[in-house]
């Protein structure tokens, strides 16, 4: 199992969110998707969520689907109203220039796939 | 030619993001208030507060539209309106049909009532009507033209479900001839956006609180209707 740590130690992504203990939140697989109908059907529990959306409903949506952290790429900005949402709500937003394509990928090279390693 | 004031874009609290406060009754006397005398009601993906609203108005120099707030495949927001509740009934039942089965937390995305025309609660919509729905922005045109409505999509310019960031420019085989902008102005809006000066561009509150209705668009028309609109 990955935590939010490992990944921050790997990947390069700015924190937007208030620090919290990252070594224990667990990773179990990633999803990446810009329309939230998809995400809604598609992210697993505890999965990292990489997108270009930036609006306060990605925090709406992660929470319900209990997505502990979001990748925001090509540094899309989200507003103060968010990130305070997302703080509230315990959901981690990070932020990258990279785009979604080689995150997902960097994230793919260091073992977090699609899939639930623990079933 | 008659020169009213109107708002074409009004939540109630149907829609899980609009204020609590967005009651049949206060609706309508907010709109007499502010001198507005069209107003459309567009819920997202659901029709059922509309009874509601034109009944509250029903007596007063009020004509309230109904319609829809649609969000199609694409994650665009589309207001569809009508003269009347029977063609949009037809609209809500395609809607219905091609809403996906996920049901709504209140917690997460707020509530979905359902109101009699003097605001007293009678129901809970229990699905999430903030999702899009399976029709592509096309075939939802293509329904609404067919049942005599009037396609407008919303907020064109936002980030948030608008066309244009959404799909980065207006496909032409559309045919679009509205849009509605979101807090810009028409010529701000066509020296972002050159090619919308070839579109009827109208402003919108898109309320989801009473304040925000204020009757934003000025229209001169004959008689009020869908068709003169």
């Amino acid at each position: 199992m990955f935590t939010l740590q490992t990944i921050l130690d790997k990947i390069p992504l700015k924190v937007l969110t208030e620090p919290v203990n990252y070594s224990e939140i667990e990773i179990s697989s990633g999803y990446a998707s810009d329309l939230l109908s998809c995400v809604m059907t598609g992210a697993k529990a505890d999965g990292i969520w990489v997108t270009l959306i930036a609006n306060i409903n990605i925090v709406a949506v992660a929470s319900l689907l209990e997505l502990p952290a979001i990748i925001i790429t090509e540094n899309a900005q989200p507003d103060a109203a968010t990130i305070a949402r997302a703080n509230q709500e315990g959901i981690v937003l990070l932020s990258t220039e990279a785009g979604s394509y080689q995150v997902v990928g960097k994230l793919w090279q260091l073992g977090i796939t699609d899939t639930d390693p623990s079933g | 030619m008659k020169s009213l004031k109107a708002e074409l874009h009004i939540h109630t609290v149907l829609s899980p993001c609009a204020t609590l406060e967005m009651l049949p009754p206060f609706i309508v006397e907010r709109a007499l208030q502010t001198n507005t005398h069209l107003i459309a009601i567009t819920d997202h993906n659901s029709s059922a507060n509309v009874p509601a609203v034109i009944q509250a108005a029903a007596g007063t120099e009020l004509t309230v539209l109904p319609g829809i707030e649609l969000t199609t495949a694409e994650e665009i927001h589309c207001v569809c309106l009508f003269d009347t509740y029977a063609q949009l009934f037809e609209l809500q039942s395609i809607v219905d049909s091609n809403l996906p089965d996920i049901l709504n937390n209140p917690d997460y995305f707020g509530l979905q009532l359902i109101v009699d025309s003097e605001g007293n609660y009678v129901d809970t919509d229990p699905r999430l009507l903030s999702n899009a729905t399976h029709l592509t922005i096309g075939e939802a045109q293509q329904h609404v033209l067919r049942l005599g409505g009037l396609f407008i999509p919303a907020h064109v310019n936002r980030e948030e479900n608008g066309l244009l960031p959404r799909l980065g420019g207006v496909p032409p085989e559309l045919n679009l001839s509205i849009m509605e902008i979101f807090n810009i102005s028409k010529s701000e809006a066509i020296r972002q956006y050159p090619f919308l000066k070839d579109f009827h561009l109208i402003p919108s509150s898109d309320a989801h609180d009473l304040e925000a209705i204020k009757g934003i668009v000025h229209i001169e028309m004959d008689d009020i209707s869908v068709s003169a609109l």
